[in-house]
């Protein structure tokens, strides 16, 4: 682990000087993409934060679903084969608690604020 | 007075009594293959100007300028709310290919429309005017329509699992919505005239009066009617409004006003598979413009940050697949 500073504290450092020093005298398309620059940086930093336990968490359920152990790579694909041979239906209710557990922590990362997230995770 | 602007003068007679010329023209947006102008008449008419640049690369599933003339002046003439068409202009002459319509008052961001104050009286209406305004869209004469691709649910399914596909991604998502969709992809029985972009963001929507015009034809085609509903209900265009059409309607608001305008009844089901073929589309759609990073065409964070959003239609169209179950 790198400290003093963190890779959260130098993406904050980062966040602020876009938001306070560079992005006021930025315009349209260029202002615009200053905004898109923070959005990325925010989702890196909860990525950072929780997409390990996420993908750990999925790369369980896979597993289970799929009867043996493996890598999230490896148990990914095949888990998608599966569905494109019609081997495992696509409103499988197994099959759904996985793809709604791992897409809540994908948004929960990618775009916190999206109506859907609540629409599905309540 | 610049080279288009004076190319334009000629045309002014046409655009309103007593016109002699064209002002003020500049430019409102432009791409590779389309440019949108604003200009007015010297009689104060606003006008706007949808041209192809000279240098234009053309656009995959667009259709000719010429057509989508023909296609608002066909929805005009069959009572839709659409812009006037005022002049056309061939390609390989001065202006080059393009045509002018009269330049509607009122709000196209998606976002205010579904939730800012000024339009808080009209949006109970307006899913009930969407409906009654693809009625008519759909009612348009085939017949003597510019060529059109036909498209049925399958076709429009294989366009979009193609570009996945070819994207290399593996999201299991994205299998068990092709899976779900082609095992139940409705037969197009009659072909209609479909906007094929008919979603909040592309709608003209005035503050006191509602829908005053539907706008961005380049998608028409032809296909099922029920693709134009989904395609406004898909969650990706509600803009965080609380309702299914667009952020700011019911589904029975936009059917039930549709099949009082005379449009063939259509299933809430069949709204709800092309809803779902919405959020698959919109992902495929996110993930092509990430492509456009990875393979460095365009190296912009705007393009590799989009990829993201592939989630929220993940997000959504498993919320549907649960619902179906």
């Amino acid at each position: 682990m790198i400290t003093q500073p963190t890779s959260i504290e130098l993406i904050e450092s980062v966040i602020k000087f876009i938001e306070e020093r560079a992005a006021p005298q930025l315009k349209d398309r260029d202002a615009f993409h200053a905004r898109v620059a923070v959005n990325a940086l925010a989702a890196i930093k909860r990525e950072i934060a929780g997409g390990q336990a996420a993908e750990d968490a999925q790369t369980g359920r896979m597993a289970e679903l799929l009867g043996h152990d493996g890598e999230w790579a490896a148990l990914n694909s095949e888990l998608c084969g599966k569905i494109r041979e019609g081997e495992i239906s696509p409103t499988d209710p197994a099959l759904l608690a996985h793809l709604k557990a791992s897409i809540i922590d994908q948004v929960r990362i990618d775009q916190p604020q999206y109506a859907g997230l609540k629409t599905l995770a309540g | 007075m610049d080279d288009l602007e004076q190319a334009l003068a000629p045309l002014a007679p046409q655009l309103d009594a007593g016109a002699t010329t064209v002002v003020n023209l500049r430019r409102l947006s432009g791409g590779a293959s389309q440019e949108t102008w604003a200009f007015e008449t010297d009689t104060g008419a606003p006008m706007i100007l949808r041209r192809k640049p000279p240098s234009s690369t053309g656009s995959g599933n667009a259709v000719p300028l010429a057509t989508e003339a023909a296609l608002i002046r066909a929805a005009a003439a069959n009572g839709a709310t659409v812009p006037r068409v005022m002049a056309e202009s061939a390609p390989g002459s001065e202006i080059g290919e393009a045509y002018v319509m009269a330049r509607l008052e009122g709000e196209t961001l998606g976002k205010r429309i579904a939730r800012d104050p000024p339009f808080e009286g009209i949006r109970p209406g307006l899913a009930a005017q969407c409906g009654k305004a693809l009625a008519a869209i759909h009612a348009v004469p085939t017949a003597g329509l510019p060529p059109l691709v036909t498209s049925s649910a399958l076709t429009e399914l294989e366009k979009y699992e193609a570009v996945y596909r070819g994207s290399g991604a593996e999201r299991p998502i994205f299998e068990a919505a092709i899976r779900y969709l082609r095992d139940r992809a409705p037969a197009l029985e009659t072909p209609v005239l479909v906007h094929g972009d008919f979603r909040n963001g592309n709608i003209m929507v005035h503050p006191d009066q509602g829908l005053v015009g539907v706008l961005d034809w380049e998608l028409a085609h032809l296909g099922d009617p029920a693709e134009d509903m989904g395609w406004i209900c898909t969650r990706s265009w509600r803009f965080g409004g609380g309702k299914p059409v667009g952020g700011f309607g019911d589904y029975a608001d936009l059917l039930d006003a549709y099949h009082a305008a005379g449009g063939r009844p259509l299933s809430l089901e069949r709204v709800l598979y092309w809803e779902m073929l919405g959020s698959l589309k919109w992902g495929c759609m996110c993930l092509t413009m990430y492509m456009a990073y990875a393979t460095g065409s365009d190296a912009s964070v705007e393009r590799a940050m989009i990829g993201r959003r592939a989630s929220e239609t993940e997000i959504d169209l498993v919320a549907l697949l649960e619902q179906a179950a």
